[in-house]
């Protein structure tokens, strides 16, 4: 079977990510931001799908579409879209900013130049039909400990919401 | 050419696994085409069977009986006016319609319509479908903000919490389905909705009876689910007309209306074949293993060429029936030429080569139809939750129900 995974589709799923990223800080209305982020986070769940990682991609719509849409939620109950149309949207700290940036730039140039040689060579053989089972082998057997703290973690968090939000349980 | 064809119609994987674009595109072609026949076919049943069970008579104005109805309503709404209301958000409406549709459609690629009948089998295959059809209400979240209206706004938040809270439960009910799955001879689940089927052929029964009652508790759980998820009655609180209007929508007219009403009968259409390959068995024939050998397999594959039959009978009955009246003699004489084809697609299904293959498309449809019926007859016979309601029965009920034969599921699966 000829692979999906080429340059073209790859670099076709990173663009569109950027574009929605880039979308999501710049436009003024916040539903838009939203949207853009949807387009962003549709666009990595593809690019997991190139890595022969479909669970993840799936579990990444599934969590994000929800997540977006409680996102979508707040704007529309929350911000005052009038109010927000014309406040600045960036603060003008430029040189921190810009300070910032040419840091972190260089650090994803120095990983880059120097990246081949400090990752591991990726398997040759990506079995996309097993992944799913690859992945509950991992979260059930070897990390079981720390999957069933972090879910407990997860579940003193719902807990502490609804005592905080409710006042009379 | 056609040892192409040939060479296909052997092979015992589906078009995406085989890596054959051209097959894949024609099975979407194929896909396409054929839901928007069902689509049609439900409008008309729907006002049809409707209007039986409240003693009437329903269309019967344009074609006989009305058969031409939905093409007439779709005309209309073609060359409709074309409304954008003036402070609508001009983006986001005009892409709430098309993101529902396409998000409609994409989750038919996995649905199998038979062994090596889908457009691919994924991995993953009902995360997906599950996942895709979840961002549909994000669809309509848009529809309603963008309307810029009270109505659609309000039908909007009332379908996008509709929908998060019952997704929960028809979460829990398959994950206790493809659990089902793990207890085949090899041990391992899967999550392909062909693998799924497969499983039900290879334990030799359907989910729905696995384990009973927990099966068709689950089954049951998911039943309630997903018509909630389609926002049908009873459930159809976020297009509540007495309310309403029409809630999210209520802004929308012609082809965009349309678009909407299009992807609400897909989404329906795949829900239920979610539900036929996780707890029906799929493309599988009744009774595969009670009832096989040669004899039972040929009187099953005379089903399709019958049920054609019994559809061509029904429509000569009627064209005997029609007024004598010469004004009606061009409706009489389409009634008849309908049947005739009908009976003419029944004789070309009984082919021995061709029953074969069409079998499992055969029984998957059957099975579907019959969940498009069961929502026809609950927007017949049951009256409309109230909200609170609503979210009493996803939370309090359905939620623990879940997670109760979940967990009986995975016990009684590991002491077996």
């Amino acid at each position: 079977m000829e692979p999906v995974a080429t340059t073209f589709f790859f670099y076709l799923l990173a663009g569109l990510a950027v574009l929605g990223g880039v979308l999501t800080i710049t436009r003024r209305n916040p539903v838009h931001s939203a949207l853009a982020l949807i387009l962003t986070l549709l666009a990595i769940a593809g690019l997991y799908l190139m890595l022969y990682a479909p669970f993840v991609a799936g579990v990444q719509i599934i969590l994000y579409a929800g997540g977006i849409m409680v996102l979508f939620l707040f704007v529309i109950m929350l911000v005052n879209l009038e109010k927000s149309q014309k406040e600045d949207q960036f603060n003008k700290q430029w040189v921190v900013g810009i300070v910032a940036a040419v840091a972190l730039g260089g650090l994803f140039i120095g990983v880059y130049v120097k990246g081949q040689a400090l990752f591991p060579e990726p398997h040759a053989h990506f079995v996309e039909s097993e992944n799913t089972q690859k992945i509950a082998d991992l979260l059930y057997g070897n990390y079981m400990l720390a999957f069933e703290i972090a879910s407990l973690l997860l579940l003193v968090a719902i807990v502490g919401a609804v005592v905080m939000a409710k006042k009379r349980i | 050419m056609l040892d192409y064809i040939q060479s296909y119609l052997n092979s015992n994987v589906t078009p995406g696994q085989a890596g054959n674009v051209f097959w894949a595109f024609v099975y979407i072609v194929l896909i396409f085409l054929g839901l928007s026949v069902a689509v049609i076919a439900m409008n008309w049943l729907e006002r049809k069977i409707l209007a039986h069970m409240q003693v009437r008579l329903g269309p019967m104005r344009v074609g006989p009986h009305g058969l031409l109805q939905p093409i007439a309503d779709a005309i209309k709404l073609l060359i409709k006016e074309d409304i954008m209301p003036a402070e609508a958000d001009k983006v986001v409406f005009w892409m709430a319609p098309v993101m529902v549709v396409i998000i409609a459609f994409t989750t038919f690629i996995v649905v199998p319509f038979g062994p090596t009948h889908a457009v691919t089998d994924m991995n993953i295959g009902v995360l997906f479908m599950l996942g895709v059809s979840s961002l549909g209400v994000l669809g309509i979240v848009m529809a309603g903000w963008a309307s810029n209206s009270h109505y659609p706004l309000i039908g909007a938040l009332r379908s996008s919490a509709q929908m998060v809270s019952y997704e929960v439960a028809m979460g829990l009910a398959v994950v206790s389905a493809v659990l089902m799955t793990s207890l085949t001879a090899s041990g391992t689940g899967t999550l392909s909705m062909i693998g799924i089927v497969q499983a039900q052929q290879q334990q030799q029964i359907w989910f729905a009876f696995k384990f009973f009652p927990l099966g068709l508790i689950a089954f049951f759980i998911f039943a309630v689910a997903m018509v909630a998820e389609t926002n049908r009655a009873p459930f159809d609180l976020p297009e509540a007309e007495s309310e309403l209007t029409a809630g999210f929508h209520t802004e929308y007219s012609g082809f965009r209306w349309s678009l909407f009403f299009l992807a609400e009968y897909s989404a329906m259409i795949a829900v239920s074949s979610i539900a036929v390959a996780l707890w029906l068995g799929g493309w599988l024939r009744p009774f595969p293993h009670a009832l096989s050998g040669e004899t039972w397999d040929l009187v099953f594959s005379l089903f399709p060429g019958l049920t054609f039959f019994f559809l061509a009978g029904m429509a000569f009955f009627s064209t005997a029936r029609m007024p004598k009246h010469p004004f009606f003699r061009i409706q009489t004489l389409g009634l008849g030429a309908f049947g005739g084809l009908l009976g003419l697609l029944g004789i070309a299904l009984l082919v021995p080569g061709v029953r074969e293959r069409v079998q499992d498309i055969y029984w998957f449809s059957i099975k579907v139809a019959v969940f498009m019926y069961l929502y026809i007859w609950y927007r017949g016979t049951f009256p409309r939750y109230r909200f609170d309601q609503l979210m009493k029965v996803g939370w309090k009920i359905l939620l623990p129900m879940g997670i109760g034969v979940l967990v009986l599921t995975a016990i009684v699966g590991v002491l077996l």
